[in-house]
């Protein structure tokens, strides 16, 4: 099956497990990354959502291990789910993060992991050659699917911030 | 008995420390922090196998986020340090964590001397154009035009070319990668280290609190179209004209490393110490 450039291929059921494993595991580890970021720059109410989510995500994983029953999708992962170029589609991007973002930043983040597994995974059913893949990648859209709705949901939580949300009245010492 | 033995894999967790990351959220030093974490889980080599080195800055706090061996030394000497440790420990990976404001300025001349000397170490400049630590002072690779309070009406001096620098001065492999792409930059990284001899990688790392307009950087890299070259000619009219954003390996020099024979250098400690005793 053809693939976009720099994505893990997945010639195989065991492969697709690999590699959707992977992803959860990428966002659990950037999730964890970011919150400790927030720790460091006391944004507490930042950490618990960060956290929440590397929680959910890490679930996400251990649902997927148990798919593949006897199978190692972990050493499997490690051994050919790498996306080359870029992170893998739920790592939420680094460099958007803000020591003042609020939570509703990281949701809007988390909700472009989600779009962006959402679109992974759609690519996969659409080239997959082997039905068993095609159904198990369809499974996962469905999933995915779900958690963009889950998000969106919880956004109607948080209002989205004014827009000097960044203005700090006690700024790092700066030159002008 | 033959008995097999696996060899253990890494993960690139394997080489993290315990001491959370203090730098700014959204700084791109945490991309390069994750990149050396991957390459050396991709080359296999165990912690006690590498030693990060670094001088002073935002980049030069890296050592202590790994638990590999470290040295944070002093400013701009991070190449003299890390010099004599491979000449006297060959069989240790080096690698040494540097700045735009402390390996081009302050380390500057240290910086053209090994690119000359080609000890087999591999030297990676977070590249922000700016000094992040002390508040945004420009660095040598700062653009004329910026504007802050200590340079009104910007600098108006002339960047500093660190690649052409490095290929003019010697060093045997010149890469450029962008933070952000932390993959690629593991790969580039594998790659500079297991390249014999003095191997530059600057990383275009964003500062997203003295530098938010460097966010546009993720826009503006793209592959470098043509394959690394060894001819020095070619290379230094391909860094000569590119504007800076060209990423990946460059150039892949030949030049054998510069590392004494084992012996070579017979000092009796002692007799050294003789001129310094009061």
């Amino acid at each position: 099956m053809s693939k976009p450039e720099g994505n893990p291929s997945v010639a195989s059921l065991n492969d697709l497990l690999a590699v959707a494993y992977r992803i959860e595991i990428d966002a659990v580890e950037r999730y964890n990354m970011l919150a400790d970021q927030m720790e460091t720059h006391n944004n507490p109410d930042l950490v618990k959502v960060f956290r929440d989510l590397a929680r959910a995500e890490g679930i996400h994983g251990e649902e997927i291990r148990r798919l593949a029953g006897d199978f190692d999708v972990v050493a499997h992962a490690r051994k050919i789910a790498r996306f080359e170029r870029g992170d893998s589609p739920e790592e939420a991007d680094l460099t958007s993060a803000h020591y003042m973002m609020t939570p509703w930043h990281a949701l809007q983040l988390s909700l472009s992991g989600e779009q962006r597994a959402l679109g992974y995974f759609t690519s996969i059913v659409e080239t997959a050659k082997d039905p068993k893949v095609k159904t198990m990648a369809a499974e996962l859209v469905e999933e995915e699917t779900e958690h963009v709705k889950l998000v969106h949901r919880l956004l109607k939580r948080y209002p989205e911030p004014s827009a000097n949300w960044a203005e700090d009245l006690d700024p790092p010492s700066s030159q002008e | 008995m033959n008995i097999a033995v696996t060899p253990p894999a890494y993960t690139p967790a394997d080489y993290k420390s315990d001491v959370k990351p203090i730098w700014c959220p959204g700084c791109g030093d945490y991309h390069v922090l994750m990149s050396f974490t991957r390459a050396f889980a991709q080359l296999g080599l165990t912690p006690e196998e590498v030693v990060v080195v670094s001088g002073i800055g935002c980049s030069s706090r890296i050592p202590a986020y790994t638990n590999c061996y470290g040295f944070h030394g002093v400013h701009g000497r991070s190449l003299a340090l890390a010099a004599g440790l491979k000449v006297t420990r060959p069989d240790l990976t080096v690698v040494v964590a540097s700045g735009d404001g402390d390996g081009y300025s302050i380390g500057g001349n240290h910086f053209l001397h090994a690119c000359r000397r080609n000890v087999d170490m591999t030297y990676v400049v977070m590249d922000n154009h700016i000094y992040g630590m002390t508040k945004g002072q420009p660095s040598p690779t700062t653009e004329p035009e910026f504007d802050t309070a200590l340079t009104p009406g910007g600098t108006k001096v002339q960047p500093f070319h660190p690649l052409v620098v490095a290929l003019a001065s010697g060093a045997n492999f010149i890469a450029r990668c962008y933070s952000g792409d932390a993959n690629e930059t593991a790969d580039v990284l594998a790659a500079a280290i297991k390249h014999p001899g003095f191997s530059f990688v600057e990383i275009l790392s964003p500062c997203v609190t003295f530098r938010p307009d460097e966010k546009a950087w993720k826009d503006l890299v793209r592959p470098a179209p043509i394959a690394a070259t060894d001819d020095q000619g070619k290379a230094a009219r391909r860094l000569m004209t590119d504007d800076g954003f060209n990423v990946g390996i460059l150039y892949r020099g030949n030049r054998l490393p510069f590392q004494p024979a084992a012996g070579a250098i017979d000092i009796d400690l002692s007799v050294l110490e003789k001129d310094f005793e009061l």
